[in-house]
């Protein structure tokens, strides 16, 4: 059984389709990614699959759950790292964790350790009881992981996890990702701009534009896909007659500045 | 090489089953209500955690309710403007306590509209906790910092040479009275802005709405000066039994209080709360 099903997903806002009759499956021990430039629908899509938003029409069935009818149940097996920078600025690394293993009532017992075990897979143990506010970007999207897989999820969930990162953190972020797989094996599934990463990193790519799957395989079969093909860049703009630019809308260049703002 | 990996993913899908079947199981009710109120504290404890990071805000803060009884206090006082109090800062002190408690938890919106824009409260909602607990945690919160800054306003009033009665009992009586009235703003203000939504229309509606709520009420003139239309309102106003409480237990030495202030109160802030609860991930929209 695929962990994660997604069956004609529909989104709509209105009458704007962001996400039209989407079909995928990912197994269990998969890194997934979902490509696309901005606008096709792939924050849309996760924020189906975390049970944030419902979905007009079509079905997400996680570990067998169906989103809609057991949310709080899937949310069990479910981490998520949204786009944002979301870690708490004015906590200390180490509370940032504290409050989520509190949260999810991990027994006293248990907790030290866990907080100690996950601050070493994201190598932020020198840093964990400064003030987050202080921490580069990398650092904090580090953080974030950390908190998203106290609870050992089984499938890992992350928007954007590298966008706006330098290249040395774009690494030690996937560093942390390939540490956690080592240890629990768990599922990813990405979405991003960066198609080396997507070429580096995953074993499947989804590529969508305009709410549709366009495509969807390996690196290798996207290349062969396209005749001739040397990068992803070039199997994208054959595919979609389009490039993947990562400009972004003036809201989401305000979020980002905004938020660079916050952690200096 | 390849048995060694074989060997590891037949570990990682027993696992699997075992981590599917625990997660597909359904929570007791006890397990819910037992994890509602310990996610309650737990969101009511970062709140504690920042303010011990930034003493500084709660300082800030009672500086206002400060400036309230030194200059407006007494020069009402002086004036002699309201009849028949004779001591017009004694009247009044409570009314400014309460006063700084509403100021304090009515931008509490304006948190979740910017956990919003930051992805902290879309992190939390994923989090298998149920989501009341959010709501009332956040209430819990603006009751912590309302009760802080109120001890602060009670020690400076009494050096200010207000009349109040201490002792343990309308000390633990106001005490628990600003954690409700905190509360009861806090979880108003997160109603606005799961109908607002953005952090400018918020600014301005909260600006305008603490206007009328502190005037029409008792905070600083009692309700018989007002035409009757206006003491309607100030009875319906949650801030009215507020500074009634407070007042009853500081000046009066009345303790608990009222059944009817608590009643109204407590109704106030179990109407909001679930109103709250329903509704308060439509911010994410």
């Amino acid at each position: 059984m695929p962990l994660v099903e997604v069956d004609q997903l529909v989104q709509r806002f209105g009458d704007f389709v962001a996400v039209d009759r989407l079909s995928f499956t990912i197994e269990a021990g998969e890194v997934f990614a979902l490509l696309g430039p901005n606008g096709a629908g792939k924050t849309t899509t996760i924020r189906v699959l975390v049970t944030l938003l419902r979905p007009s029409a079509g079905r997400v069935r996680i570990a067998g759950l169906d989103v809609t009818e057991h949310p709080t149940r899937v949310r069990r097996v479910l981490g998520y790292v949204p786009q944002t920078l979301s870690a708490d600025g004015s906590l200390t690394g180490y509370e940032n964790l504290l409050v989520v293993a509190k949260l999810l009532r991990i027994p006293r017992a248990e907790r030290e350790r866990a907080i100690a075990d996950v601050l070493a897979l994201v190598r932020l143990e020198d840093a964990a009881d400064r003030l987050v506010r202080t921490y580069s970007g990398g650092m904090v999207r580090r953080l974030e992981i950390a908190q998203a897989i106290l609870h050992r999820p089984l499938l890992l969930v992350l928007d954007e996890p590298t966008v706006g990162l330098d290249p040395t953190a774009r690494r030690t972020v996937w560093d942390a990702l390939t540490a956690l797989r080592e240890r629990d094996g768990t599922t990813l599934l990405v979405t991003t701009h960066y198609m080396e990463e997507a070429d580096l990193y995953c074993d499947r790519i989804a590529i969508m534009n305009r709410g549709r799957l366009v495509a969807l395989g390996t690196a290798a079969e996207l290349r062969a896909l396209v005749g001739g093909a040397s990068t992803l860049d070039e199997v994208f703009t054959a595919l979609t007659g389009d490039t993947l630019e990562s400009g972004g809308s003036y809201s989401e260049v305000r979020q980002l500045r905004r938020r660079l703002q916050r952690f200096r | 090489m390849k048995s060694d990996s074989s060997v590891g993913v037949s570990n990682v899908s027993a696992d699997l089953t075992a981590r599917i079947t625990e997660a597909i199981r359904p929570p007791t009710l006890w397990e819910q209500v037992s994890s509602f109120f310990s996610a309650s504290l737990v969101v009511a404890e970062v709140e504690a955690r920042k303010l011990r990071h930034d003493p500084w805000e709660v300082i800030t803060r009672v500086i206002q309710p400060i400036l309230w009884l030194t200059i407006f206090g007494q020069a009402v006082a002086r004036a002699r403007l309201i009849g028949g109090q004779e001591d017009y800062l004694t009247f009044m002190a409570p009314g400014i306590l309460a006063q700084s408690v509403m100021f304090t938890a009515i931008f509490y919106g304006l948190a979740i509209i910017w956990e919003r824009d930051a992805g902290i409260l879309q992190k939390i909602l994923v989090l298998p906790v149920p989501r009341a607990s959010f709501v009332t945690g956040k209430g819990l919160g603006a009751g912590l910092r309302a009760l802080i800054q109120g001890l602060v306003i009670i020690l400076i009033a009494l050096l200010l040479r207000v009349h109040f009665r201490v002792n343990l009992w309308t000390v633990l009586t106001s005490a628990v009275a600003i954690v409700s009235g905190a509360a009861v703003f806090a979880t108003l203000s997160m109603l606005l802005a799961t109908l607002l939504k953005t952090r400018e229309r918020f600014m301005g509606i909260g600006q305008v709405l603490t206007m009328p709520l502190f005037f029409a009420s008792n905070a600083i003139y009692p309700l018989d000066l007002m035409p009757g239309w206006l003491q309607v309102l100030a009875r319906v106003s949650p801030l009215t039994y507020l500074v009634e409480l407070l007042r009853n237990a500081l000046v009066h030495g009345i303790a608990p209080g009222a059944a009817r202030d608590w009643l109204v109160l407590v109704a106030w802030l179990l109407v909001l709360q679930v109103l709250v609860s329903r509704r308060y991930d439509r911010v994410l929209l």
